[in-house]
């Protein structure tokens, strides 16, 4: 190779984007909340794994994560165009092509899925390899254009790192993860829609099935009351089950009781202003909800702050 | 026999060359990286009896 063409480019073609571009391929907030709650899951189940062991599988799960987010942003392309909030990702801005995306997601998910089997066991990897292909494939390819129910089954993907991370551990799959994958799964529903409710015209403008725009607004309220008044109980199912101590239980009935009633908030404003806070009240509160419980789970068994509630 | 379709090429501007600089630090991290974990990884999962064996 001469040194010519060393710095020549086709014109037809990006000439590659910076490394923060490709960082942001990743989802890289996604990533620490994988991260998180698959730390929750390794922290729950009853084993032990080597420091270095578990660095390096959640690494791996953090990485897998963005791959599929990656091969999210490569397929939706274009209705991250047409969106305010997802207009200036690195592929719609033009400052990477969807090939190096594609290139660059693929070769994430089967690297990361191999490092994970190599280091701490192949069933934890083959439920990385599902949660990526369920993501990229299942939720994005089809279920997003095609059903207002897509965020309720795709929430699946969200919710399976603390099952990976308890497969690490243990090398199978307990109930205790199950429990926080049920959590997280009911937990989707009235994040996402209290969010859908304020953006229904950008959804409608990409074509998009959200709830709010297929059943209306006022279905969507109610269902969203619904799912906060399953998921305040659910989120104490771990007290109950022993594995979930007094800060968890006190984390869960105050969170539980603020989901519904902020649910019930928005079930009742309906218009201007009013509509918009409430909506976008409960959005950023199911997040800090979220948060809590998990950090509680994890400082009570990583800190010792364990108070056993049932006998 | 299909012809070839023709590629124009022009020259990479000054900030797109610092751009591919960059990535190729980047990429180079990360080989590096991903060696050092392989190693770690082997060390973790064989222990340190992997380097003590007959010639």
């Amino acid at each position: 190779m001469t040194s010519a063409t060393s710095t020549l480019s086709p014109t037809a073609t990006a000439v590659g984007g910076d490394v923060p571009d490709y960082f942001a391929l990743l989802k890289p907030r996604v990533m620490v909340l994988v991260i998180f709650t698959a730390l929750v899951g390794m922290s729950v189940s009853h084993g032990h794994v080597p420091p270095a062991i578990g660095v390096i599988s959640l690494f791996a799960i953090a990485v897998g994560a963005g791959a599929s987010g990656c091969l999210n942003m490569w397929w939706d392309a274009d209705i991250d165009a047409v969106m305010t909030r997802t207009a200036d990702r690195p592929i719609p801005a033009g400052r990477i092509t969807s090939g190096e995306a594609l290139g660059f997601g693929l070769f994430l998910s089967v690297a990361s899925v191999l490092v994970l089997g190599l280091a701490a066991n192949w069933l934890s990897a083959a439920l990385l390899a599902f949660t990526i292909v369920f993501y990229a494939v299942i939720y994005s390819m089809w279920l997003k254009r095609a059903t207002a129910q897509n965020i309720v089954i795709g929430g699946a993907a969200g919710a399976l790192p603390p099952v990976i991370g308890q497969a690490v551990v243990t090398g199978h799959v307990g109930i205790e993860s199950l429990v926080l994958f049920a959590i997280i799964f009911i937990w989707t529903p009235p994040h996402f829609w209290a969010l859908a409710l304020i953006k229904a015209g950008e959804y409608a403008r990409a074509g998009i099935p959200m709830m709010p725009n297929v059943a209306g607004p006022e279905s969507t309220r109610r269902q969203i009351v619904w799912y906060s008044v399953f998921l305040a109980p659910l989120g104490l199912v771990p007290v109950a089950m022993g594995f979930g101590g007094l800060l968890y239980a006190v984390v869960g009935t105050v969170g539980g009781i603020g989901m519904v009633a902020l649910s019930v908030r928005v079930l009742r404003n309906r218009t201007g202003e009013a509509e918009k806070k409430a909506a976008m009240g409960l959005f950023g509160f199911s997040i800090l909800y979220l948060f809590a419980l998990f950090s509680a789970l994890l400082a009570e068994q990583s800190l010792g702050l364990f108070r056993a509630v049932v006998a | 026999m299909p012809l070839e379709p023709k590629i124009e090429y022009r020259p990479l501007t000054p900030e797109e060359e610092v751009r591919r600089r960059k990535r190729s630090v980047a990429i180079a991290l990360a080989l590096g990286a991903m060696v050092l974990l392989f190693f770690v990884l082997t060390i973790a999962k064989l222990g340190p009896q992997v380097l003590n064996r007959p010639l």
